[in-house]
């Protein structure tokens, strides 16, 4: 019944979005207020039909309700509930309907957030934001029906892939989309914008706290997704350049551009097309990464079983978004005339050179990974490209991109001049320059490259942690507005990741070692040794636990207990990886199998810097929420200034 | 500054950023790509000992055997067609199992043993890697039936 009313919940949202769609477009080209208005209620009632349908879906796996056939295929009634909540969007047809759900929210959050907004721009996104959701919907209930009935209902049903049961993916495909369905809105409000014809300081005012928020969740969202990658997969590696990962990556690289260059509409009233075409393309490249893990054309380590014809459909779906609003753009840009000049030794010209640099780096992981896909469509041979190719491209773009990073913040708009800039720089290029010095010594003196990105790291937070104190010391230590705390903490926590990648990627010590219980080994300065190797019972699987006792100078240290789980229903085994850390430094076991003389595989790793990573991360979307949380740039906060002329 | 200076710079400056970017993707591509082949292509090309490449397959049923020290596993990977011996070092991935579709990343030895680097995981167990698919097609085996 429950599932049944789900799914009559899901059609009325398709219809209510066929209305919400095409009437207030009409409305706002008549300059009918009626029918614009009725683009709010109509965002309203779409968002709680799909909230009934995802609650019912939700039901069905809290109940193990085992006659609905998705619920059968991925849960499973002796799993924990954690895991039947997380398993609604571990599948294919839950995470489409989580999909529709937050760009639903978003449709909704526009409606009651948005009253400041002019009518006509309103009922515009609001309209797009609807003909979105009609594809998403359409594509839900035409090829992936998440509450198609199953008769006669099995006993039980099959359970959750077991690498998917675990706290960290539990929360990464909710905030994960979150950031891309977030740049939904951001495309709806770069649409209305051609449409209308004007793009102004109070349109980007507008947008910019839609594009901060998506961009803080899906920063978030990737993070989360490599902090599980880094344990779960047992590999000690947090970014393996799969194109799955890529896919995330690409609009997250998109999406930081645009956040810069709306600064330069918002302020200088430039740069307009130039942020519309952002807009389009961070959207579709968030629905490019959707293709890609969805149809399961590349060959990935994440890939999921999926099935061509739902990849066809989102490839259709994609080149309307993508063709629609670039032809549409073509039509309109021209209109869009650029306001305020400046010279290229300016704020504007490092927001540009930003910008330049950040899509460089998105068209680079775009090329490496659709390239197989490429030359497998005309010559059909396959092929891979994996880590290496990244390294030799992605990386040396990153270095200009880091070095002009701290430089950007002292210039001033319209006309700047380089060299007082880069002098009040000295104390932070010379600090980077020792830390760069000391790694090279000290740490790894074969790692010169390392050395070198590590120093890069330094001077990000040198940079921008300087140019705050700088600021307090000038502005006689009174706090410098939110937006602006934000961005050095966004900035300095870049540097953080940019370390912990050096740290862990460059130099981190391994060790494979077959042990027996009783036995030791030295390791990086450590004592291990394997107590002893245990049987015991999970909630839904079996696991074998080694226990590895870790001492230093005699001393006992810590206790590292990795395990192999094997779950019952699905007969899959899963390393769970044991992590000892303290901030600076990771150590790390895995279990591997046991062979038939009583000796067990452990896999050590000594990880310096790896909780950076991730530390730094957070410290980027941090500076996200700060920066929003600028009454400036509150949604609708606009709304009591007086619109900018017109550009035309 | 003029428009039409600045539009210059602009496109002087990207042009510069492009081009420098094209070379280092063109010469990453020609060094770092890293070819698919089924074990018959394997047979009919000549691959050169460095080359790293891939291979993949299914794992033979019983054809996998641990070292005495179990970390050294040696398999042999089929498309039905033909076998090839592969020898992989570490620890292998959770889903790793005989009669399963695997890819492989590596070089040939001497010997004509593929010598693993890395074995690839999967999350899922139904899923088959596509060039695997697509190399058990080609040797005649493929039943579609199965998603």
């Amino acid at each position: 019944m429950v599932a049944e009313l789900g799914h009559f919940a899901l059609i009325l949202a398709l219809a209510v979005a066929l209305v919400q769609g095409t009437l207030p477009l009409l409305g706002a080209s008549r300059g009918d207020i009626r029918l614009m208005d009725l683009g709010r209620t109509a965002a309203l009632t779409q968002a709680l039909l799909v909230i009934v349908a995802f609650g019912a879906l939700t039901q069905a796996y809290v109940t193990s309700d085992f006659s609905v056939a998705n619920v059968v295929a991925n849960s499973h009634s002796a799993k924990p509930l954690l895991y039947k909540v997380s398993g609604v969007w571990g599948n294919h047809e839950g995470s489409m309907l989580l999909w529709a759900l937050i760009l639903a929210l978003f449709g909704a959050a526009v409606a009651l957030f948005g009253a400041g907004l002019p009518d006509t721009l309103r009922s515009r996104v609001l309209a797009i934001q609807a003909l979105i959701g009609v594809g998403f919907l359409a594509f839900l209930l035409f090829t992936s029906n998440p509450f198609e009935r199953v008769s006669p209902a099995p006993a039980d049903g099959n359970g959750l892939n077991p690498l998917l049961q675990d706290p960290g993916l539990a929360f990464h495909p909710p905030l994960l989309y979150l950031g891309y369905v977030g740049f939904s809105v951001t495309y709806a409000f770069a649409i209305a914008a051609l449409l209308e014809g004007r793009v102004d300081a109070a349109w980007a005012r507008w947008v910019r706290p839609w594009t901060l928020a998506a961009w803080c969740f899906l920063t978030l969202g990737i993070a989360l997704g490599s902090w599980w990658a880094y344990y779960i997969l047992g590999w000690g590696g947090f970014w393996f350049w799969d194109p799955v990962e890529n896919a995330s990556l690409m609009p997250w690289l998109a999406g930081t551009a645009l956040l810069h260059s709306a600064i330069v509409v918002e302020k200088r009233d430039a740069l307009k097309s130039w942020t519309v075409l952002l807009a389009i393309l961070a959207f579709s490249l968030s629905l490019l990464g959707t293709f890609l893990v969805r149809s399961g054309v590349l060959t990935s380590v994440h890939a999921f079983a999926q099935d061509p014809a739902r990849g066809m459909y989102i490839l259709g779906f994609l080149l309307f978004v993508t063709g629609g609003g670039l032809a549409l753009y073509a039509w309109r840009a021209p209109q869009l005339q650029g306001g305020g000049l400046f010279q290229p030794v300016s704020r504007e010209g490092a927001l540009i050179l930003n910008n330049l640099l950040l899509c460089t780096l998105a068209v680079t992981v775009l090329l490496g990974t659709l390239y197989p896909l490429f030359l497998d469509l005309l010559t059909g041979s396959k092929v891979s490209v994996g880590p290496p190719f990244f390294n030799a491209t992605f990386v040396p773009i990153c270095a200009p991109l880091f070095a002009a990073l701290c430089v950007g913040p002292y210039l001033g708009w319209k006309r700047a001049e380089l060299w007082p800039a880069l002098q009040k720089l000295r104390v932070a290029f010379i600090v980077a320059v020792i830390a760069a010095l000391v790694a090279a010594t000290v740490i790894d003196s074969r790692a010169t490259l390392a050395a070198v990105a590590f120093g890069f790291g330094v001077w990000l937070i040198a940079g921008s942690v300087g140019e705050f104190v700088q600021r307090l010391v000038r502005t006689g230590f009174k706090l410098p507005p939110r937006s602006s705390l934000g961005m050095t903490i966004a900035h300095a926590g870049m540097g953080v990741v940019v370390l912990g990648a050096v740290g862990t990627g460059a130099w981190h010590t391994e060790l494979m070692q077959t042990m027996k219980p009783g036995e030791r080994v030295a390791f990086h300065g450590f004592d291990v040794k394997l107590d002893r190797i245990e049987s015991l019972n999970g909630p839904n699987y079996v696991a074998e636990r080694a226990t590895l006792a870790v001492s230093a100078g005699g001393k006992a240290y810590t206790v590292l207990q990795p395990e192999r789980r094997l779950f019952t229903v699905q007969r899959r085994q899963v390393a769970e990886t044991a992590i000892h850390t303290n901030f600076l430094r990771d150590l790390y076991a895995t279990l591997g199998e046991g062979d038939a003389v009583g000796g067990w595989v452990i896999r050590l790793y000594y990880n310096p810097l790896a909780p950076w990573i991730w530390l730094g991360a957070a410290l980027c979307a941090l500076g996200g929420f700060v920066s929003l949380s600028d009454r400036r740039l509150r949604v609708g906060a606009p709304s009591r200034r007086p619109l900018a002329q017109p550009a035309e | 500054m003029t428009p039409k200076r600045k539009r210059l710079w602009l496109v002087v400056g990207s042009v510069a950023v492009l081009g420098v970017a094209a070379s280092l993707v063109l010469t990453a591509l020609s060094d770092n790509i890293v070819f698919f082949y089924s074990p018959t292509q394997m047979a009919e090309k000549q691959i050169p000992p460095d080359r790293r490449f891939r291979m993949g397959g299914l794992v033979e049923a019983g054809s996998v055997k641990k070292s005495a020290d179990s970390q050294e596993t040696r398999f042999r990977v089929t498309d039905t067609n033909r076998t090839v011996d592969v020898v992989y070092r570490g620890l292998l991935p959770d889903l790793f199992r005989e009669g399963q579709g695997v890819v492989a990343e590596g070089t040939l030895g001497p010997d004509g043993v593929f010598v693993a680097r890395e074995v690839l995981a999967k999350h899922d167990e139904n899923y088959m890697p596509p060039e695997v698919a697509k190399a058990l097609k080609e040797a005649g085996q493929w039943k579609d039936g199965k998603k």
